[in-house]
């Protein structure tokens, strides 16, 4: 029985890298979905119904069943549609490796990004930057073990921790467009260099990926919001 | 050619229960190394240069480092005895996601439960009652999260339960008389050896939160 479209949704928005993970997901084992999207400030029946745990996206909904959290609906998508090419390797401590990873990107090196764009004064930034490279030089390292010369995390195509780590180059751009700041460098980190610019590239990326101006208009709205919500009461 | 198996670990560390429960499950042999947190062993540092954190499961030299990480990795090695993970895609997904839950949730919260006071332990208290509230309802009328049996969440969240006595006394709350049906699951989970052999007494990780507690000179 073929899968009709209507059969697969994603609730969620398109700038949230936690969206375009389980979007990623699809689109490389060319499964056809609905992108409901949801409106900024309010949340939808569905959602509210489909993850009343934390009321927030991405959501899968596969025929009528919800699954929630990024990481969780990526390995749901690898399993379900086992045929496609595999998201996950196949060695259990290649997955250790790859799961492990995208726990750090997802928990500490991500919070750190941000944490640029939060900073108010110039050494506040600067820290942050320096936690943001840190991290990146890790990163360029597990890069280098885990693609063994190949152009992705995942080796010839692109895996859970090429998705896990991709989703968030669109804001890794921003951040570095708003605050003037180069964070991946041919000198430090080359292989995450050349790494980024392939996976957005990909074929199942690049129509998901947002563009760097438009997510910027977002970041400075946000940032406005954030200021206004931090500023002293008059 | 036979499985070498370290486990660096530090007694009443509930994710390093976690570990000691599905390496018990599998029936796997393991040298299990206490590490001194105050003092981490070149071992663990090497292992987890990331992190510096236990638990950390070393097979045959290459290490694998968070629990929950650390647990799948079993479970796909040892496949063929007690699987931890169902084999449906979908339950698959509900097990990863309150697995997860219980990560986000539990250790924080509870840590906040038995170090602050006032208004912060309050609402402390009340989140931590919200969240049993929450695994009571998933759990429904099963006997384990896994179902007919002991699976991944329940692995996640027993060793919790060690810490019961900790968050109660020092928190000056009952939670067994607000949630029985989680008390009834920690205990039907305690019956089996592998938890009971891996999660220690409730008693024995309250005299030890004191002991700390008096060394760091904490009322």
């Amino acid at each position: 029985m073929a899968i009709t479209k209507s059969d697969v949704k994603v609730l969620g928005m398109w700038p949230s890298p936690f969206v375009m993970r389980a979007r990623i997901s699809l689109n490389l084992k060319s499964v056809d979905y609905e992108f409901l999207q949801e409106t900024f400030g309010s949340k939808s029946q569905l959602l509210l119904q489909s993850n009343p745990v934390y009321k927030k996206v991405p959501v899968l909904i596969h025929g009528d069943k919800p699954i929630c959290e990024s990481l969780v609906i990526v390995e749901y998508i690898d399993e379900v549609w086992a045929s496609g090419p595999s998201i996950l390797p196949c060695d259990p401590y290649d997955r250790a490796t790859a799961r492990f990873w995208a726990a750090y990107v997802s928990e500490k090196w991500y919070p750190s990004l941000k944490g640029i764009g939060a900073a108010q004064e110039e050494e506040a930034k600067k820290a942050a930057v320096e936690q943001v490279e840190e991290g990146l030089a890790l990163l360029e390292e597990a890069y280098e073990k885990s693609s063994k010369g190949k152009d992705f995390f995942g080796g010839d195509e692109i895996g859970y921790l090429d998705i896990a780590f991709g989703c968030f180059l669109g804001w890794l751009r921003v951040i570095e467009k708003l605050n003037g700041v180069k964070l991946l460098d041919q000198t430090k980190t080359p292989g995450l260099v050349n790494w980024a610019d392939k996976f957005c590239a990909h074929t199942a990326v690049k129509d998901v990926m947002p563009e760097t101006d438009k997510l910027a208009e977002i970041a400075k709205i946000l940032a406005a919001k954030l200021r206004g919500a931090a500023a002293p009461p008059k | 050619m036979a499985d070498q198996v370290v486990l660096l670990d530090f007694w009443p560390s509930p994710f390093g229960m976690r570990l000691r429960i599905a390496l018990a499950e599998k029936g796997v042999q393991y040298e299990y190394k206490e590490e001194d947190l105050r003092n981490k062993s070149p071992l663990l540092l090497q292992s987890n240069p990331v992190h510096k954190k236990i638990p950390v499961l070393i097979h045959n030299g290459k290490a694998v480092s968070e629990s929950l990480i650390a647990v799948q990795y079993v479970d796909e090695v040892w496949k063929d005895k007690a699987p931890l993970l169902p084999s449906d895609p979908h339950l698959r997904a509900q097990a990863r996601f309150w697995a997860d839950y219980v990560d986000k949730k539990m250790y924080e919260i509870g840590r906040k439960v038995w170090t602050t006071k006032g208004e912060e332990q309050d609402a402390a208290k009340k989140e931590f009652l919200e969240c049993i509230s929450v695994l009571e309802g998933e759990l429904g009328d099963k006997p384990y999260f896994g179902g007919k049996t002991f699976g991944f969440v329940d692995v996640a969240l027993i060793p919790f339960y060690s810490w019961l006595s900790v968050y109660e006394k020092f928190g000056n709350f009952s939670v067994e008389s607000e949630h029985p049906k989680f008390i009834a699951w920690a205990k039907r989970s305690l019956e089996k050896e592998s938890v009971s052999k891996s999660v220690p007494d409730q008693q024995k990780v309250y005299d030890f939160v004191l002991e700390m507690r008096k060394k760091l000179g904490v009322e």
